[in-house]
């Protein structure tokens, strides 16, 4: 049964195409149904489906018809030191589509300092001219301003991009501040866009990698040495602490480790509206081969957050992911190649960082979560491709087998065997780290936009047949309970009469208060971006303006005034 | 006499043989047993009593020379013989001896025996008999005999001078005395400061049964932090009237501080140091300024104090909520909320832990923040966790007071929890032990001063009262409800504290050469908090009207009875300041282990010499090279030795070309003893050597010392 359809499936693509005899699953349900598929649409689902003749026919019977999978998370164009990752739009949306993911959300980087809209367009035109499946991008916000507000509006008004994220990592690089990602973070809640945040302490890390390498440790073991898991769980508590402040909702990239993805679990216990995304080489990996003592192996793994050393990590990550307190999955694909990685021979902190995952992540949740039992193939479409879509907005025209949506479907056969390697894979690299790792459950046939591109082990991809998908703001996935949350969230003071007692005289005060932001501004080096201090403008207005002058005459009358709202007292307090 | 034995009977519910330590096997209320435990009698020397074999056999407490051995060769006075003439004043519960309730009463020698001349009255010995000594391991009934500040003897029967001023602490408990690990005596705030001073404070804390503080020396941000040490240490000297220490608040991260810490910490006996995490417009350092803190004060054996509150994201909280126009006390809590200070914790300890330091965080106000103190000791961090008073004894609802002065009394940071069952989780934490400590943090303030802030919630000075409540309102929230029991009460309140700051056994413990600090206790003691009768100068009391159970009846400090019959006989200057050392045993035993176990490991490899990608000749973002550091911190990691193992390690692996089993190639290096990391090495070995460009010409497999590297297959 699983391989007699192959030979009824024409050559020859064609827009019209009908999939017969499969179950359709969705991350609600799963049912048998025809699919009829016409312009890059989901025509019509049922049983015995009118449809004109001389329609190509795809027989899957015996398999599963699943929506295309979303890769949340790639970076195939995120230069470092000049280097751009060996797979680029074009290797990289290929081997997405191999491995049954039919659309990414890249992240653009712009330079520290930079436009983000240069950036923007820079992405856009590579991707639009190598893209071979639809596209969306995130932006990276690499260094904070105010002016940036401008940009974000625009992206988000006009360039229909909805997410963004910050680094609380590499410091004096991408770094942000706790203030300015307070900032952001409500300018994002306000604009109805997802905040993304890359967590790890930056700051602990430098002072880290600089005592390893003052130890003489400079090879990739340093990289998860300086980057312990607890550096990482305490970056995704303070950011979902920040979010919370700020009411705004959390997407926490690259999940690695067990300590984050339990932080991030117990604060969705406490309401907080968080997202975790683990990603392939989390749950399909883990962080010991960073001691290997090949060095272009070891090397290959560096990626930040590093991979856990504990072994039972990606175990219990696609358990998270299985019960939903995880909810989607991305590759974080950035591949360098060998030689790119070499560039931090002597020193670990200048190894390019990014794992691959693109191609395999379908295939790995498949074998670790579904095939163990742990999850059942609606979570897995889920977790792969609904959750992304709902989060990111793309929702239902991604992300589901239904009428009206994109033909962005596979065929998965949950019974095909697939072992990893860099000599089979469809990238340009020529490693992998999941080399060697036997995978049940594999893309039979994926089509995207309509149009076959895989099938028979074949691919049929077009070097800029992907198209941008642009995003709108407010997905109400996110954005429901952050509004309700909004009108709750009203603050009222407590109305009280005057305060009428004495108060302390601080005239000499004036000096010590003034004193105080000018010795600040010396004092403290690593941190250039402080927030301005506007408590101390007010304090000025209120020791100048009114104490002073209001309870000296009042004290001298002794008048006794009880004020609208109630009345204070000085000396007792019951 | 016997109707002291009267009242053991009725307690306790034992035959008067049975009833005391030293004259049978039986041991009433000893809390710890069992051959792990202390033993008893470890530091108290006991005399053996035959006379009470004898029940009820008159005068068996009377001393006798035949019946016991000389102790400590104090030379004593047969002629002390009977000194069971009442001669003193009934101290409190007049009445019926025989009452359930007896008093503790003080007897004055009569003047008759005097043979060794000391002072009439008022001298330097003091007999305490009868009581229930509680210690934090055991409680145990015996007389404690006090001479020069110290305590000199402890047992039955003691031999004493004769005309030892005696106290009948008639079965009640005799604890060490409190130590309060955080006040603010000396606070300045825009140029004034606190209204309890050294002596105001002192005396209210001696007052509430706690004979020793350690105090927070605030220099100003940027100024010397050893002026203003002598500062405090001068002002202190010459008011305390109990015994006190000092913490040094680091106000501002330079590199001229290390030098005066090291000095503080060598010469001047302070070894505990407060960091903010709080307060942009001063104090606040950034995680990486912690984290060169934490490791320069790890090197000097201090211990590391946090107050821990997210100050970046306070600053934006109060700018929104001014804005919003928000500005009485209540805007104090909604722009500190309980989030910001567990975050401010979790950050704390997990820089603490990836230092290998001990990291103690001071007023723990919220349950969250509590609840991250005991998850991060459950895993292994050596964290402590101080709540105080305040958090202890009420809430954070009073903030929303429409009196101001009252709303505004109730201002410290981290600020009291607006969850009204905070003070019961806390309470609880403190009895099962992980929180360890209390403190007070006191930093009183009149209404008048913190009316400063009156049209501004961000100007009102911050600080409550809770020195002279501290004890009292542990005892009526933990033990009087049954969450803890009198020894931990003795841990929280006094040991754990002398352990932490190496004080101990000096403070914090009732044994043989322990200071004379010690709190006569009575739980049953009804106490209503008050302002009116409280000895804070304060005109208010963020507890007032609230019922305590439990009070201290007599406290005495340095030996001297201080407080009696609720009166205070104190005089400033009284109190000595106690110097301490470094590297408390009780905080760094762990943490010299670790040190040891936790050297981190390289992988020896051989020179990667596949290709490298040719950089740019300029890149524009190297990651900062440590030379270029902004912060030359020297740290102090041991040298690594484990390169020269694995090494060796090496060469003993006999590296076969001839099979593989893909994956099968690792194994654990012997002497990689790092247990907490399980450190896979892979040997690849195989098809991948081929790989290597510069050896394909020649097809020679070669073992490159210390390893092979490849660059190609990962196999």
């Amino acid at each position: 049964m699983s391989y007699q359809g192959k030979k009824n499936i024409p050559r020859i693509t064609s827009d019209r195409l009908i999939i017969k005899g499969g179950k359709i699953v969705n991350d609600d349900q799963s049912f048998y149904a025809d699919i009829y598929i016409e312009d890059g649409i989901i025509k019509q689902i049922g049983e015995n489906l009118i449809v004109p003749g001389g329609v190509k026919t795809i027989d899957a019977y015996g398999h599963l018809v699943i929506p295309g999978g979303i890769d949340v998370n790639t970076c195939l164009h995120m230069s470092y030191l000049g280097m751009t990752p060996a797979d680029g739009f074009y290797h990289g949306t290929k081997a997405a589509l191999a491995g049954g993911t039919t659309m990414i959300i890249d992240h653009v980087l712009p330079e520290p300092g930079t436009s983000l809209l240069v950036a923007y367009d820079q992405w856009r035109e590579l991707a639009d001219s190598k893209s071979c499946c639809d596209y969306s991008l995130h932006v990276d916000i690499t260094r904070w301003h105010e002016s940036l507000t401008e940009e974000l509006e625009a992206l988000i008004k006009d360039k229909g991009v909805n997410s963004f994220l910050v680094f609380m990592a590499y410091k004096d690089k991408y770094q942000c501040t706790d203030s300015q990602m307070y900032e952001i973070f409500g300018i994002i809640r306000d604009l109805g866009a997802i905040a993304q945040v890359h967590a790890e302490n930056g700051d602990i890390i430098e002072e880290e990698q600089k005592r390893l390498l003052e130890s003489g440790i400079t090879g990739p073991e340093g990289h998860v040495l300086s980057r312990p898991e607890e550096v990482e769980t305490e970056a995704v508590y303070r950011a979902i602490t920040i979010a919370k402040q700020a009411n705004c909702p959390l997407y926490v990239t690259k999940v690695m480790s067990k300590g984050a993805a339990d932080i991030i679990a117990q604060a969705k216990r406490k309401g907080m509206v968080v997202y975790g995304e683990p990603i392939s080489a989390s749950l399909g990996t883990d962080g010991s081969h960073y001691w290997s003592k090949n060095w272009a192996k070891a090397a290959a793994f560096v990626t930040s957050p590093p991979l856990s050393q504990d072994t039972t990590t990606p175990d219990y990550l696609n358990s998270l992911l299985s019960c939903g307190d995880l909810q989607v999955t991305g590759s974080a694909h950035c591949t360098f190649s060998t030689a790119q990685k070499a560039v931090g021979k002597d020193n670990f902190t200048l190894i390019p960082e990014g794992t691959n995952g693109i191609e395999e992540r379908m295939s790995i949740i498949w074998d670790r979560s579904v095939t163990t039992g742990k999850m059942d193939e609606n979570e897995f479409v889920a977790v792969t491709s609904t959750n992304a879509a709902k989060i990111f907005n793309l929702y239902p025209r991604k992300g589901r087998i239904a009428v009206g949506s994109d033909a962005d479907l596979v065929i998965w056969n949950p019974k095909e065997t697939k072992i990893i390697s860099a000599k089979t894979h469809n990238l340009a690299i020529e490693y992998n780290i999941f080399e060697g790792m036997e995978c049940l459950g594999a893309p039979v046939v994926v089509m995207s936009q309509g149009k076959i591109i895989l099938e028979d082990g074949k691919l049929h991809v077009t070097e800029g047949s992907g198209r941008f998908i642009p995003r709108k703001t407010f997905p109400d996935f996110v954005y429901k309970r952050i509004k309700a949350r909004n009108r709750m969230a009203d603050i009222r003071g407590v109305p009280r009469g005057l305060y009428d007692g004495p108060v302390h005289d601080v005239t000499t005060a004036t000096k010590a208060v003034a004193s105080t932001p000018s010795c600040r501004g010396s004092s403290c080096p690593g941190k250039a971006q402080m927030a301005p201090l506007r408590n101390l403008h007010q304090s000025g207005f209120t020791l100048s303006g009114n104490q002073m002058d209001d309870h000296i005459p009042r004290r001298t009358t002794q008048r006794i005034v009880a004020p609208p709202g109630g009345r204070s007292n000085i000396t007792s307090l019951s | 006499m016997n109707d002291r034995r009267g009242n053991w009977d009725k307690e306790d519910d034992l035959p008067v043989y049975l009833a005391r330590p030293g004259t049978t096997a039986q041991t009433p209320r000893q809390k710890s047993w069992g051959m792990f435990a202390s033993v008893e009698g470890a530091y108290e020397n006991k005399t053996i009593d035959f006379d009470a074999y004898s029940v009820g056999k008159k005068g068996s407490r009377t001393p006798r020379s035949d019946s016991r051995e000389v102790l400590d060769g104090d030379s004593f006075s047969e002629t002390a013989s009977d000194v069971s003439e009442v001669s003193g004043s009934v101290i409190s519960s007049p009445g019926d001896r025989e009452d359930k309730t007896p008093g503790v009463e003080i007897r004055y020698p009569t003047g008759k025996e005097f043979l060794q001349g000391q002072e009439n009255g008022k001298s330097d010995r003091l007999l305490i008999k009868g009581g229930r000594i509680i210690n934090d391991d055991q409680s145990f009934y015996a007389d404690i005999y006090l001479e020069d500040g110290l305590i000199k003897q402890i047992g039955e029967n003691l031999i004493v001078p004769g005309g030892v001023k005696t106290i009948e602490a008639n079965g009640r408990m005799v604890l060490p005395g409190g130590i309060d690990v955080n006040t603010y005596l000396q606070k300045p705030y825009h140029g004034t400061t606190t209204v309890d001073d050294f002596y105001q404070g002192t005396m209210a804390a001696l007052a509430g049964g706690t004979t020793m503080i350690i105090d927070h020396v605030v220099p100003e941000p940027g100024g010397s932090l050893l002026a203003a040490f002598e500062k405090w240490h001068e002002a202190a000297d010459k008011k305390s009237c109990c015994d006190y220490s000092l913490h040094v608040d680091i106000t501002q991260w330079h590199e001229g501080v290390k030098e005066e810490l090291e000095i503080l910490v060598q010469d001047k006996g302070i070894t505990s140091f407060q960091v903010y995490m709080a307060y942009t417009e001063g104090f606040q350092m950034t995680d990486s300024q912690l984290y060169e803190a934490f490791t320069f004060l790890k090197g000097l054996g201090a211990v590391v104090q946090v107050h821990a509150e997210n100050g970046d994201l306070i600053a934006q909280e109060q700018h929104k909520i001014l804005s919003m126009g928000i500005t009485g006390p209540e805007g104090h809590v909604l722009s500190r909320p309980e989030e910001l200070e567990s975050e401010a914790v979790f950050r704390a300890i997990t820089i603490g832990n990836r230092i290998n330091c001990p990291v103690y965080i001071t007023k723990v106000m919220s349950k969250s923040a509590a609840d991250i103190i005991a998850q991060a000791r459950k895993k292994g961090a050596v964290a402590f966790g101080e709540p105080v008073t305040a958090s202890l004894g009420t809430d954070g609802t009073h903030y929303w007071s429409k009196n101001w002065s009252k709303a505004a009394a109730f201002v410290t940071s981290p600020p009291l929890s607006p969850d009204p069952t905070t003070p019961d989780h806390l309470n609880s934490l403190l009895a099962c032990g992980d929180l360890q400590v209390t403190g007070s943090a006191h930093c009183a303030y009149s209404t008048a001063q913190k009316a400063i802030g009156k049209d501004n919630f961000t100007l009102i000075p911050e600080g409550t009262n809770g020195i002279e409540e501290r004890m009292s309102i542990v005892w009526d929230k933990a033990v009087a409800v049954g969450k803890m029991d009198e020894n931990q009460f003795v841990a929280v309140t006094s040991t754990n504290a002398a352990k932490i700051f190496n004080l101990y056994p000096r403070k914090g413990r009732i044994a043989v050469g322990s200071d004379a600090d010690i709190v006569i206790w009575d739980p049953d003691r009804i106490k209503t908090i008050s302002a009116k009768t409280q000895n804070s100068a304060l005109e208010y009391n963020i507890f007032e009207g609230m019922e305590c159970r439990g009070a201290p009846l007599v406290v005495i400090s340095q030996g001297k009875i201080v407080f009696e019959d609720g009166k205070l006989h104190v005089h400033q200057g009284m109190g000595r300041f106690i110097p301490r050392k470094p590297f408390p045993e009780y905080v760094y035993q762990r943490i010299k282990t670790r040190n040891k176990r936790m050297e981190m490991l390289g992988v020896s490899r051989g020179m990667y010499d596949g290709p490298v990608y040719d950089v740019p000749a300029t890149p524009k973002y190297v990651t900062p090279s440590p030379s270029a550091k902004s912060s030359p911190t020297k740290n102090q990691s041991p040298p690594i030795r484990n390169l020269h193992q694995s090494n060796f390690s090496l060469s003993a692996l006999s590296y076969s070309t001839s099979y593989i089993f893909p994956g099968e190639a690792s194994r654990q290096l012997e002497g990689y003893n790092n247990t907490s990391k399980h450190y896979k090495h892979t040997a690849i070995i195989g098809a991948q050597i081929d790989d290597n460009i510069p050896r394909r010409s020649g097809h020679r497999i070669v073992n490159p010392p210390g390893g092979r590297s490849n660059i190609t297959s990962l196999g």
